[in-house]
């Protein structure tokens, strides 16, 4: 049972908390003008990376928050944890 | 007439003495505030004559105008006032004209939570069987507030003293709360 | 004959214990083990080889023992055991097992249950380094567990009679558990093995609390116990197993691992058999050849693989005339169901020279480091060569490793890895050390030297076994290696050696080390086998814990549910609410009782629990802004005091939710969801407001408890209500359809919505979840006299689907867009963007053969289609592949239709109301005819009463 550490609550167990996806997926500004590739590539395509990746994730069973992480896909370890609207911290896997 | 998820339960409960002094407290008024603007909370707080909390997994208690009263932090935004029954409406009133033009949000939420008060020297053993939170005082000390899971539903767990927790519990997981809590003590029980 | 020495060995001699085994009644005491007593008894077979049906004995003292599985029959069926690891009680029935045992089809009745517990400093293991490292990071200050595997403290020391200090073994062991248990903030868990290592210091641990305790185990206390524990620092002082030889039969029991026969003589008091060959590769065998000659077993000889015997202790053997053959190996042995010889043969040559007579064989390889967890926590290992091992090879930030399971063999050595790493560890968790623990000092007569390292002794491959559970020879390791496979993974599983309940170990080093030689490289280039949780055999039950029975989920309840349970209800599951599915009268079934249901809701008035419908209290400046954009139709538009049905869409269109939407204000509205789905529409509106749009002013509550909701349904609906709520105006024009009004029903504030899920005149009263009993049953008594009935989720669906109205999860899946469901009047064309609307204008979402929902009516008026059924186009099936139309979502009789129909997602469905299709049920094509998703009052005309 992992511990992932909430920006507001601290280290809570991994099943207190929901995952998002993707980071830094935003909603397009203005959907209508987009062609169907460019919408198809915002509603269904993400990044699969091996290695550090910024996802989304909400403290569902505590604080209610939704908040960034930055996880190394290949060993699951957190490398960081930052509030929504802040930018991703640099992190060495 | 009314009735509160564990009227049922009143004796088990109070069977589990021996080991922990259980009571459902029933109908008491709690409010969510939902509020990020720091003068809006100051102004709450002044109205209800308890300062809300700076400090996340805290509340904070004190009495006021609606007698004693607690504020539970629940999130950075997000609050749970706490006071005797039956005052929710007034409550609910006089928060929102704090709170004024700041935005946010008070709704009256004391239905949705039922409020259990656990009391003896175990407590913090039987929570261990199904809350993995560290309750030892040196993590969590009086004064703190966590939601969290309890086996497999959600709770807000106040340290209100020593050997003393409150647990609000969603109202409609409340009687799987109390059957968790009282197997949970059957072992404890078997010893005392 | 009694193999039970006269003295000695930590057990109860003056209370006799009875057990049976394999059908025979058999005595021991308390402090035996299974294993222990059988040998007592002279008894070695347990059972035989699960492929090759060889018999096998005992090889090892502990949870390393690869053979000595049992079915444990009594007070409770339980498989798998090892006879080494049961302690021994009054009353235990047991069988051997050949590799397989038999789950008992009776619910266990014992109690299981877990406890979480956080620490500084977990020290694995109570051996001397163990020991040394728990009272280190205790005297420093640190919450400290320490967990065992045994029932006392000791590790190591256990199996032998060596004096620390000047004194027993076991009194120094006792002094520092008395210690340690007399420290505020330490917890020692004997009976407890750590069987899983994980992120975070998270360490999972299995207690056996009653087990040893038989029949008479208090049924209130929880025989075991899942130990979640989360540390800041482990310890691992898991020690090490002795490794054996593998040469031609050696699998025969009497074939035992050296170490562990001492531990028998000496934790036991019991001798492993009268004539014994000791076949050595290094000094420890030695200790036990002196001990177990000294306590009366004949040692007829030691094979010393090394060329060269330790001196001392060769001297040793001679002045007790046991003789010692340098460069010479057990090559074979004889026997059937007891090794009755063993074939002594040169090191270097393939052919025995002399075979002695013996009824035990003792097999000393050398020593594995126990590196399980270490490995778990995703250290790296490195390759010994002195010790033949893999042994850790790194340093974790928060886990250390001391003792024997770093390779280290000397006691003193040992314990002063144990002072370190307990000091370290409770530095890094922030404690200054306290009082420095004195290093125990040893008088044993082994030294430390490490041996020659074999791993098989030329001879019958096909009978040299490695994994003794497993059937598995050196033969079927030079088939892999043979069959071209290098890696030690790959010959895991195609050999299946270390797949066992004992995870390899005593086989898997073996197998990489003949592995490594056969292909020639390096064991140090050769990557171990993964080693993976649990450590030893974890059960079901414990895993489970107390999370079974009622306890299994939990069952969430309406405020109005003692009400239901009092009158009969039976239920439905709906997510984790227990929701009533229909109230049968005296003899009712589900069919009757739902249309009686049905048919005294539409001629009269029925009502039922809507309580678990999600409710979200949505609030701000900007909470209209915000709801035009979850849902697909205009909500900021809605006036105050009225209400909208709507929809929400997730990012590709399909529809996620719906529901009604009250404008409670001018900033504030109260949205409902469906009953399964209220937890994630809350999130997903948290995670727009929190990720996309924090600049609204908009706050969202979760009040589905705070309310209890009662829909109060048909014809005399107005009437009941009226008699309840005087104050109210109810009439049609006073009260309009979807509308809501505050008023006190039955004297309680309330808040009723004109809202229908059936299309009948219907209420939704809504009253604080305390009120909710008194209010039912203040409708039940006000609607008496026009045989109000209460009905439950199956009439309420049956009722919505002669409507047309969609369930979401039942009608829709992730693919179902509103206009796939007929509802393109509830999307809007004027909002600029809403979630999902960019969506619709993929050419996906426009192609014509979308699935669309449709009614369906069987020709044959009583024929009920099963929900789930395919939809094909003709009545005749064509060969496979069949193209399938669609399929029925939902299928009923009813009441008012007085017929069977049912809904259906049909390709272009919209484009074939008035075609007849097919449904295979069982072997027949039952003809349908497409219509409308509308059956019932088309007009709307019952809506107003």
């Amino acid at each position: 049972m992992q511990l992932i550490p909430c920006p507001w609550c601290g280290p809570r167990e991994e099943a207190e908390f929901h995952y998002g996806g993707q980071a830094h997926v935003a909603y397009p500004e203005d959907p209508a003008a987009l062609t169907d590739e460019q919408w198809a590539q915002y509603v269904f395509f993400r990044e699969n990376p091996s290695g550090p990746f910024a996802e989304r994730w909400s403290h569902h069973a505590g604080c209610r928050r939704w908040f960034n992480a930055v996880r190394d896909t290949r060993t699951h370890d957190l490398l960081a944890v930052y509030r929504v609207g802040e930018p991703m911290p640099e992190v060495t896997a | 007439m009314t009735v509160s998820p564990l009227a049922a339960w009143r004796d088990r409960l109070a069977a589990l003495a021996p080991v922990l002094d259980v009571a459902e407290v029933p109908f008491r008024s709690q409010l969510t505030v939902r509020v990020s603007d720091p003068d809006a909370l100051a102004a709450a707080g002044s109205a209800l004559g308890v300062p809300f909390p700076s400090a996340a997994c805290t509340f904070t208690s004190g009495t006021g105008p609606f007698g004693d009263a607690e504020v539970l932090w629940l999130g950075p935004d997000e609050f749970l006032v706490t006071a005797s029954p039956g005052l929710q409406v007034t409550i609910e009133e006089v928060l929102r004209g704090a709170l004024g033009t700041a935005g946010g949000s008070v709704v009256d939420t004391s239905a949705q939570r039922t409020t259990v008060v656990l009391q003896g020297p175990l407590v913090r053993q039987v929570l261990a069987h199904g809350c993995s939170v560290d309750l030892h005082p040196s993590s969590a000390p009086v004064g703190t507030c966590v939601q969290t899971l309890l086996a497999r539903t959600g709770i807000v767990l106040q340290v209100t003293g020593e050997d003393r927790c409150t647990i609000l519990v969603r109202s409609s997981f409340a009687e799987y709360f109390a059957a968790w809590l009282a197997d949970a003590c059957t072992e404890y029980l078997a010893v005392a | 004959m009694t193999f039970r020495t006269p003295t000695g060995g930590s057990i109860d001699r003056n209370t006799l214990l009875h057990f049976t085994f394999n059908g025979r009644p058999y005595t021991g005491h308390p402090g035996d083990t299974l294993a222990s007593a059988l040998l007592a008894h002279g008894v070695h077979q347990i059972g035989s080889s699960v492929k090759l049906g060889r018999p096998r004995g005992i090889v090892a003292a502990g949870s390393e023992d690869p053979t000595s599985l049992v079915q444990v029959e009594a007070p409770f069926s339980e498989p798998m055991l090892l006879a080494t690891t049961v302690e021994l009680y009054d009353g235990l029935v047991a069988r051997g097992l050949a590799g397989q045992g038999r789950l008992s089809p009776e619910p266990d009745p014992a109690r299981y249950d877990a406890k979480h517990e956080h620490c500084d400093v977990l020290v694995v293991g109570a051996g001397p380094a163990g020991l040394v490292a728990a009272l280190t990071a205790a005297r420093s200050g640190a919450r400290v567990v320490l967990v065992d595997e045994q029932n006392q403290a000791g590790g190591a020391l256990l199996g032998v009679d060596e004096y620390l200090d000047d004194r027993p073994s076991a009194e120094w062991v006792a002094d520092v558990v008395a210690e340690l248990k007399s420290t505020p903030g330490v917890l020692v868990l004997e009976r407890t093995t750590a069987f899983g290592m994980y992120q975070d210091g998270f360490v999972l641990a299995l207690q056996k609390r009653t087990d040893h305790l038989g029949f008479a185990a208090p049924a209130s206390v929880a025989r075991q116990r899942v130990w979640r524990i989360r540390t800041r620092q482990t310890v691992l002082a898991t020690g090490a197993h002795e490794r054996p030889v593998a040469f031609a039969d050696n699998d025969r029991p009497g074939i035992m691992l050296a170490s562990s026969a001492r531990t028998f003589l000496h934790r036991y008091g019991v001798l492993p058999g009268s004539r014994a060959v000791v076949f050595t590769t290094d000094d420890s065998a030695y200790c036990a050849a002196i001990d177990l000659a000294e306590s009366g077993v004949d040692i007829a000889l030691v094979t010393d693989a090394r060329p060269e015997p330790p001196a001392r202790l060769a001297a040793e053997c001679a002045a007790r005339g046991i003789e010692v053959r340098a460069g010479h190996v057990v090559a074979g042995t004889d026997g059937d169901r007891r090794v009755t010889g063993a074939r002594i043969a040169p090191l270097a040559a393939t052919s025995p020279d002399l075979t002695v007579d013996c009824d035990t064989v003792l097999v000393s390889g050398g020593w594995n480091p126990v590196v399980s967890l270490f490995s778990q926590a995703r250290g790296k290992l490195r390759y010994d060569a002195e010790l033949g091992a893999f042994v850790p090879g790194e340093e974790l930030p928060t886990v250390r490793v001391a003792g024997s399971a770093t390779g280290e063999l000397d006691l003193g050595a040992c314990a002063r890895q144990g002072r370190d790493a307990g000091a370290q560890a409770a530095a890094a968790a922030g404690f200054t050390p306290g009082g420095q623990v004195p290093l125990p000092v040893s008088d044993s007569r082994c030294t430390a030297r490490s041996g020659l390292v074999l791993w098989r002794v030329p001879g019958d491959d096909d009978a040299s076994f490695v994994d003794l559970q497993r059937d598995s020879t050196v033969a079927d390791v030079l088939r892999a290696t043979g069959a071209g496979l290098r890696s030690l993974e790959h010959v895991k599983r195609y050999t299946t050696i270390g797949t066992a309940h004992d995870q390899g170990k005593t086989s898997g080093m073996i197998a990489a080390g003949i592995v490594a030689e056969e292909l020639g490289v390096e064991l140090a280039e050769q990557r171990p086998t993964t080693f993976r949780p649990p450590f030893t055999s974890v059960s079901f039950a414990a895993l489970a814990g107390r999370d079974r029975g009622e306890l299994h989920d939990p069952v969430r309840v309406t405020s109005i549910h003692p009400w239901h349970v009092a009158h009969g209800a039976l239920f439905e599951d709906v997510g984790q609410w227990k929701r009533p599915w229909y109230y049968p009268r005296d003899g009712e079934d589900l069919h009757t009782a739902v249309l009686r249901e049905c048919k005294a809701t539409r001629e009269s008035v029925g009502m039922m629990d809507g309580s678990t419908l999600g409710k979200i209290d949505v609030q701000g400046r900007d909470a209209g802004k915000f709801l035009d954009m979850l849902y697909t139709n205009m909500m900021s538009t809605l006036k105050v005091g009225r209400i909208r049905y709507g929809v929400m869409c997730g990012v590709d269109g399909m529809v996620i939710d719906d529901g009604t939407v009250i404008r409670v204000g001018e900033e504030r509205y109260l949205v409902t969801t469906t009953t399964g789905n209220a937890a994630k529409i809350l999130d997903w509106m948290e995670e727009w407001l929190q990720t996309e749009w924090p600049h609204l002013d908009v706050h969202c509550t979760s009040v589905t408890e705070h309310w209890a909701t009662i829909p109060l349904v048909g014809p005399r609906s107005r009437d009941v209500l009226a008699a309840v709520a005087p104050s109210l105006d109810v009439s049609n024009e006073a009260f309009e359809f979807m509308t809501w009004r505050e008023a006190e029903v039955a004297g309680v504030p309330a808040r009723v919505c004109r809202i229908s899920f059936s299309g009948e005149l219907a209420y939704e009263i809504n009253v604080t979840a305390w009120h909710g009993i008194a209010v039912w049953e203040a409708l039940m008594a006000a609607g008496e006299k026009y045989g109000i009935t209460p009905y439950g989720t199956e009439t309420m669906h049956v009722l919505r689907a002669e409507k047309g109205y969609p369930i979401i999860g039942q009608e829709t899946d992730a693919t179902v867009t509103p206009q796939d469901l007929g509802m393109s009047w509830a999307v809007s064309k004027k909002k600029p963007d809403f979630i999902g609307k960019r969506s619709f204008a993929r050419a996906e979402n426009n192609r014509t053969d979308r699935k669309q929902l449709v009614g369906l009516l069987p020709v044959d008026p009583a024929v009920l289609l099963p929900e789930g059924s395919q939809i094909v186009e003709t009545d005749r099936l064509p060969e496979p592949p069949v193209r399938m139309l669609g399929h029925v979502t939902s299928s009923y009789p009813s009441a008012a239709l007085g017929r069977t129909f049912a809904l259906a997602l049909v390709r272009s469905g919209h484009e074939r109301i008035g075609e007849t299709l097919y449904v295979p049920v069982e072997d027949s094509l039952v003809p349908v005819t497409v219509t409308e998703s509308v059956l019932y009052d088309k007009e709307g005309a019952r809506r107003d009463g």
